[in-house]
């Protein structure tokens, strides 16, 4: 028997079940809401009820009065604290017009939720009674709430701009000028389509909460907050606030979802800190849900001109595309830069020439920020150019099934340099393309609409598909350089073996629901050879793991998952020079599997890893100049973005007389390269297919023309409830990405991506018969039956 | 049962509230405002965390405990309701570390992944089973659809609790 015949089959691949999970199902699980801190004080903050008002006047003095109020401020009280104003750290243009923004607004609330003035009290219910005996005099400006309206400057939000326009970025590609003029003149069809992506809620379950504790001697600060990025909050706290950032500490406990929205550096955990530095106390904030609505990022807000143009066999020939998009009062972390992440994919996954023109400008207006929100861009970008497919497939008469195989990037066209010069690793569109008809039974369907939706007919059946694909994984470090992203894009993982063969693997990435915990101990196991059981993942401490940055973008596996795979085998080599040594053999001549260094051709000259890394704890016998113990540190740049894809195919029926839209089937084709933990895969497609299917048919932020969000609170907001949504029926290929060695791509957003436009094809497809063309998001029964009117009274 | 006012609450200037309720088998006697709601009661009288709140409308469900066996959104009920009642919070589902079955079909069908609502979504289902033990796939997603969750696409909740319901 050799070693080889016993080693187990690996763990990678499996379906082993979350390690996280009994803690969050017995209760256990501490949020940063549940920390208990004695002695601290509660902090509530006095929002703006104007979406854009000049500040006249604040007087705290009565709220300060009251019993358990320990001070209360208003935002020029404040003023002094900040070493700088908030972060934004995404100047995607060198003259970006960027508004100084505070923690507390002193002159100007730019929208309704805008904090004004806060209270420090002895309870939470004493902070918030509190905010009602703050007087604040406003003198109410008019609101900028439309776009377009925005752009025109009729009203001009930050003076000192003189423009609500904030910046415009162009993609230009180098020698194609004139191209895409040319392409449009000489086209056998053209689309010109204008999209709205509306603004959405995030809506994380749990509501951003922060605990605040100075230590009591050296001016040492520890940030407990519900975030995303414990590392980014770090370095941005500390120069926000003048903290000497090896004074800060920032720890992300249990958090309860972020979607992109706890990717953000908030005025809250800014005036916590600030605050628990001024009373030397710790102080705490807790979000309520009408509260998150407000004051908490929003996602989306575009309007997308798209414009295709195709030869008469529908071969796209040229892109062309214009983005308004809707920073909000303010640049929050990443604001600005989220639809230029989306500005590289509006060709989708087809192959076009080198006539592309994307154009974006940000623009500000009285309302919530917006920021990154599952997909970030790459969703926008993506419901454009699926539903401008479908759009010339009608034109043209043909399936739209067929329009998009005329047009695939063909596999054997990988790696592909595309027309912006970026590479895509690898990816076989048609293959996900052809398995998701399959298993959606896409003929049948289109059969089954020829005797269902006859004239007259009110219940219609409808099919629509997308077929995405993503950039994520972010990102190499110079292509951020590129793009003016103020970091990079790079994962720190270190390996640690204990003198028991016991592994601790601390790692920069900072989960909030995606099982991190369970796939890292996988990636060790299997390189290391033991069981994941003996490996502990230590995460979102910047005490614990002091290099990081963070989760979001789909990033944490193929950045993060393979700079822990590179530790591994960087702890393997060194464990190999001790193997080497005590064996009395040359390295070369050993094999290193199942957990343990044999000498080629001498099965019975064996030494495992836990013998090792007990050897490497005494240093009682290693090679001459070999440090003790046995730990390494990576920090891995990607070369490359990670390219997932699939196909999504999403069956409805419509009602024609009430407008309600019922999901029959969705099926959902993925690649994501190599899984690590299918289950782990699979949740997170069918969460994120969810998003997107509510973005298409329930979630839009409603705001009056007074710039008041109608719809804050969960009553009001459709998050789709369980009897809401379909069950998902789930499809893989498999196509590793070359780029890394684990051949993983991210799958975060991938789900997000491809849902909203294969459901809206599908609505649309449904009432094609009746004239309908488009129709605003959400496919709500009010906007159905609306658009069937309008297309029924255009055909009268 | 209200019990007598005595003295006053500090800055509200309310009166209190004795009350006494039995939490996951222990007899808890507390005086409480008027205004306290069970959610508070729990989380900050008696330290029991688990149960989350996620909302101020009783929209999500996040908080969803056991009263006399029944699930309640226990941001609906005030403390000195439950007075002289049973309450069952997610702490009070496990058996001598051994996780309810609903706790471990949900872990076995990975049904959960922040798990924020996780505790009200295992209260929700457990009082369902007990009211339809054999539910269609039908009556869980309707049967559940006081309770939100925004990570799973409920796809792996629904499948948690048919699993529980056959087990």
């Amino acid at each position: 028997m050799t070693v080889t015949d016993d080693r187990p089959a690996s763990v990678l691949g499996t379906r082993l079940l979350r390690r996280e999970d009994p803690a969050l199902l017995t209760g256990e699980a501490k949020y940063a809401n549940d920390l208990n801190i004695p002695g601290a004080l509660h902090l509530a903050v006095l929002r703006s009820p104007y979406a854009h008002a000049k500040i006249l006047s604040v007087d705290v003095s009565a709220a300060a009065e009251l019993p358990g109020v320990v001070a209360a401020y208003s935002g020029a009280d404040l003023a002094g604290l900040w070493a700088s104003p908030m972060p934004s750290a995404w100047a995607v243009t060198t003259d970006m017009k960027n508004p100084a923004h505070y923690p507390l607004a002193s002159t100007k609330a730019c929208y309704v939720g805008d904090g004004v003035a806060c209270v420090l009290a002895t309870s939470e219910t004493i902070a918030r009674d509190a905010l009602e005996l703050i007087d604040v005099q406003y003198e109410p400006l008019p609101a900028v709430v439309d776009l377009e309206d925005a752009l025109s400057d009729r009203v001009v939000i930050h003076d000192e701009l003189g423009t609500n326009s904030s910046y415009t970025w162009d993609l230009k590609i180098e020698g194609t000028e004139g191209q895409v003029a040319q392409a449009f003149a000489d086209a056998a069809y053209t689309v010109s389509e204008r999209f709205i992506q509306q603004r959405l809620i995030p809506m994380a379950m749990e509501p951003r909460a922060i605990v605040a504790v100075p230590q009591p001697f050296g001016g040492d600060m520890t940030l407990y907050s519900s975030t995303q990025i414990p590392h980014i909050l770090k370095v941005m706290t500390a120069l926000t606030l003048g903290i000497p950032e090896h004074q800060m500490r920032v720890v992300a406990p249990a958090v309860g979802g972020g979607f992109g929205s706890k990717l953000d550096v908030y005025a809250e955990e800014l005036l916590c800190v600030a605050l628990a530095r001024k009373h030397k106390v710790p102080v705490r904030w807790n979000e309520e849900r009408g509260e998150n609505a407000v004051a908490t990022i929003h996602g989306r807000g575009q309007i997308q001109y798209v414009e295709l143009a195709a030869d008469a066999t529908g071969k796209l020939t040229a892109v062309r595309v214009r983005i308004v998009a809707d920073m909000g009062g303010y640049q929050q972390l990443i604001t600005a830069g989220i639809p230029i992440l989306g500005a590289f994919l509006y060709a989708g996954v087809y192959d076009i020439p080198h006539a592309y023109d994307f154009s974006c400008t940000g623009v500000y207006t009285t309302l919530t920020p917006t920021d990154a929100y599952r997909g970030a861009g790459r969703p926008e970008a993506t419901y454009a150019i699926e539903r401008a497919m479908d759009v010339l497939a009608d034109q043209m008469g043909i399936d739209p099934m067929d329009l998009r195989k005329r047009n695939f990037i063909a596999k054997e066209q990988f790696p592909y340099t595309a027309f912006t010069g970026l590479v895509y690793d690898s990816g076989d569109y048609l293959k996900a393309a052809e398995l998701a008809a399959e298993m959606a039974d896409y003929t049948g369907i289109r059969a089954k609409q020829t005797t269902q939706n006859v004239p007259g007919a009110t219940k219609r059946i409808g099919i629509g598909q997308a077929s995405y694909f993503e950039m994520c994984g972010l990102a190499p470090s110079r292509v951020l350089a590129s793009l003016n992203y103020s970091a990079g894009g790079w994962e720190s993982a270190t390996v640690r073996v204990l003198p028991t063969n016991k592994v601790q693997v601390v790692s920069g990435t900072a989960p909030h629901g995606q099982g991190h915990e369970t796939a890292w101990s996988m990636i060790v196991a299997d390189r290391l050879g033991i069981s994941p059981d003996d490996v502990d993942v230590l995460h979102s401490d910047t005490a614990i793991a002091p290099l990081g940055l963070d989760t979001y973008g789909s990033r944490s596996l193929p950045v993060g998952g393979v700079a822990i795979a590179m530790a591994c085998d960087k702890v393997i080599d060194k464990a190999k020079k001790i193997a080497a040594h005590q064996l009395e053999a040359n390295e070369d001549d050993l094999d290193f599997a199942g957990g343990s260094f044999t000498v080629k051709g001498s099965p019975d000259r064996t030494m495992p890893l836990a013998a090792i890394a007990f050897e490497a704890f005494t240093a009682h016998n290693l090679p001459d100049g070999l440090e003790p113990n046995l730990e390494a540190q990576v920090t891995y740049d990607p070369p490359n973005f990670s390219w997932p894809f699939g196909t999504h195919i999403c069956t409805v029926e419509v009602d024609t007389e009430t407008g309600n839209v019922e999901v029959l089937q969705y099926v959902a084709v993925d690649d994501c390269g190599n899984q690590v933990n299918p289950l782990i895969v699979e949740g997170q497609v069918h969460g994120g297919v969810v998003q997107g299917l509510a973005q298409a048919l329930y979630e839009e932020a409603v705001y009056d023309t007074d710039g008041n969000l109608k719809n804050a609170s969960l009553a009001e907001y459709l998050v789709p409830a369980a009897s809401d949504v379909p069950n998902i029926t789930l499809g893989h290929t498999i196509t590793p990405s070359p780029t890394n060695p684990l051949g993983v791509k991210g799958i975060g957003e991938a789900g997000t991506i491809g849902a909203a436009p294969a459901v809206m094809n599908a609505v649309i497809d449904a009432l094609s018969g009746l004239g309908v063309t488009d129709m605003p998001m959400p496919a709500s029964p009010h906007n159905v039956w609306k658009a069937i009117q309008a297309a029924q009274g255009a055909s009268k | 049962m209200m019990g007598s006012a005595t003295g006053g609450s500090g800055s509200e200037g309310g009166s209190l509230v004795k009350i006494s309720v039995t939490v996951n088998g222990t007899a808890h006697e507390s005086d409480v405002e008027p205004r306290t709601l069970l959610v508070h009661y729990v989380r900050e009288v008696l330290g029991l965390t688990g149960t989350n709140i996620g909302c101020d409308t009783s929209s999500c469900g996040a908080c969803s405990v056991h009263l006399n066996g029944e699930a309640v959104k226990s941001c609906t009920v005030l403390a000195a309701q439950a007075d002289g009642q049973s309450v069952t919070t997610i702490e009070g589902m496990a058996t001598d570390g051994v996780m309810h079955p609903m706790q471990q079909a949900f872990m076995e069908n990975h049904g959960l992944q922040c798990g924020y609502c996780t505790p009200g979504m295992v209260m929700a289902a457990t009082s369902l089973l007990q009211e339809n033990p054999n539910p269609t796939e039908e009556e869980v997603r309707i049967g559940l659809e006081g309770n939100l969750c925004r990570c799973t696409g409920y796809h792996n909740i629904v499948k948690s609790v048919l699993a529980a319901a056959a087990k």
